[in-house]
């Protein structure tokens, strides 16, 4: 096991576990978590060692969002967005001095990252924006109506989407990096749902002004397509993966402690939880194929704005999100009322509620038609290993 | 060229590709930057295959293949040629 994941399974054991079923009650931040990650230097692990962080790779991320999926999902989930935003930052951020400024302070520092991209009257289509940057000589400013700033609050720093000019069509957008001291939020909405209580996804008024320099350089929709999303559905589909893990490992210690009962007799359980196992490797070899697929077109622009690669992405996401839930279930069926019960340490209620935000968080719906429209000019692919 | 830049330009016309008037750009113009979406990318593609009896390869369908109407002409003209050649 790597030197990062032994960190995150620590913080996760150690720290997220103790506090997940009051962050989940409370619907609060998961600050003991996150202050544990910081402890650990993990925020800034992406960053690569040149700025001060541990350079680790994508397939890094996704291992420790997935440790930490197995012991608090809003915790997890949070880990995941602030990850996203940082691999902007690595990717597309380099060849500016302000931006290299902040990826030192993100490993200095281990400064939280949230993101602005939802926007009442856009119709949640994060690809369009009604608000632009308005630039006045060096200075830039932004009004932003955001519906969701998740940890928004708790964050060092935010990610805004915005159209490039006021006169920008509301397609041609791009990324404004601006940091605590740069902004003021009103909020205007709050969160009480049924699943990922923790990550506080209020909505608020963003009002920002800084620098142009804080302007990432490339368009949004090239940051989108080779980072943001690829980004987005594997470290999801790796957190997702962990809430199943640890539902089935509730499910699997409930079918043993049955068949000490009663020696001799395979419980009834026991057919399900090889189900549940089936789909959990299912569920594991999506997200690994789609990890290694990201890591050999790092790099390529061609590779990474290809309609065939964002279809992969797009299945991992839809793929996996339903089969979290489908995996639960299966687990709450192994433990029966033990796993209905909100007080039994075979509980699986709340990776149940958890685990429905997969399909919702970034509709699937929107998502599969999305992977509609591409399908209709991409040919087919015949190849096994291609 | 300038007659394969023509029938482009009547592509992006007649699907709506664009929020604005495609006249009112030159060929090297960024599309993207005038409001052509992804969704619309897609739609203008299926347009230019349908007026030049072509399928784009799965190697240019990509964003940069249809950022301008100079770059769809390159892309194009490349897959016309192919078909000369065979």
């Amino acid at each position: 096991m790597s030197e990062l994941l032994q960190r995150a399974r620590r913080v996760g054991a150690e720290v997220a576990a103790r506090h997940a079923g009051a962050v989940d009650a409370e619907a609060r931040f998961p600050r003991e978590a996150f202050a544990a990650l910081k402890a650990e230097k993990l925020l800034g692990v992406m960053v690569p060692t040149e700025f001060g962080g541990a350079g680790a790779s994508i397939s890094e991320i996704v291992s420790l969002c997935h440790a930490l999926g197995q012991y608090c999902a809003s915790t997890a989930m949070i880990y995941a967005m602030h990850q996203i935003q940082v691999a902007c930052i690595v990717r597309h951020g380099q060849q500016s001095a302000w931006h290299r400024t902040l990826l030192q302070r993100l490993a200095g520092e281990q400064l939280l990252l949230a993101s602005a991209t939802s926007e009442a009257g856009v119709g949640g289509d994060v690809r369009s924006s009604v608000c632009a940057v308005e630039v006045d000589g060096s200075r830039l400013k932004l009004s932003k109506n955001a519906t969701v700033i998740s940890y928004g609050a708790d964050a060092d720093g935010i990610l805004v989407t915005a159209r490039r000019t006021p006169d920008s069509p509301a397609s041609d957008q791009v990324i404004v990096a601006v940091l605590k001291d740069d902004y003021r939020l009103e909020q205007t909405s709050t969160w009480d749902t049924l699943g990922m209580r923790g990550t506080c996804s209020n909505g608020y008024w963003l009002h920002a002004s800084g620098d142009v320099a804080q302007i990432l350089p490339l368009p949004y929709a090239d940051i989108s397509a080779q980072t943001m999303l690829p980004t987005s559905h594997l470290t999801w589909s790796s957190l997702w993966l962990g809430i199943a893990t640890d539902a089935v490992s509730r499910a699997r210690t409930f079918v043993r402690a049955e068949a000490r009962k009663k020696a001799g007799s395979t419980p009834p359980g026991a057919l399900r939880l090889a189900e549940a196992v089936n789909l959990l490797q299912l569920m594991k070899s999506n997200v690994v194929a789609a990890a290694k697929l990201y890591e050999q077109a790092l790099g390529s622009a061609e590779r990474l704005t290809a309609l065939s690669f964002a279809v992969a992405m797009n299945n991992l996401k839809t793929g996996t999100s339903q089969m979290a839930v489908q995996v639960v279930n299966h687990a709450l069926l192994i433990c029966g009322i033990s796993g209905y019960r909100n007080d039994s340490d075979f509980s699986v209620g709340r990776h149940l509620r958890d685990a429905h935000s997969a399909a919702l968080m970034v509709s699937n719906d929107r998502i599969l038609a999305n992977t509609a429209n591409l399908l209709l000019v991409l040919k087919d692919d015949p190849g096994l290993f291609s | 060229m300038t007659a394969v830049n023509d029938k482009i330009r009547e592509v992006i016309r007649e699907g709506g590709a664009l929020p604005v008037d495609i006249a009112t750009l030159g060929d090297t113009d960024d599309l993207y930057a005038a409001g052509l979406t992804s969704h619309a990318t897609v739609n203008l593609m299926l347009g230019l295959e349908e007026k030049f009896d072509l399928e784009f390869p799965d190697r240019l369908l990509r964003r940069r293949t249809f950022e301008s109407v100079a770059a769809i002409a390159a892309a194009i003209t490349e897959l016309l040629d192919e078909k000369v050649a065979a």
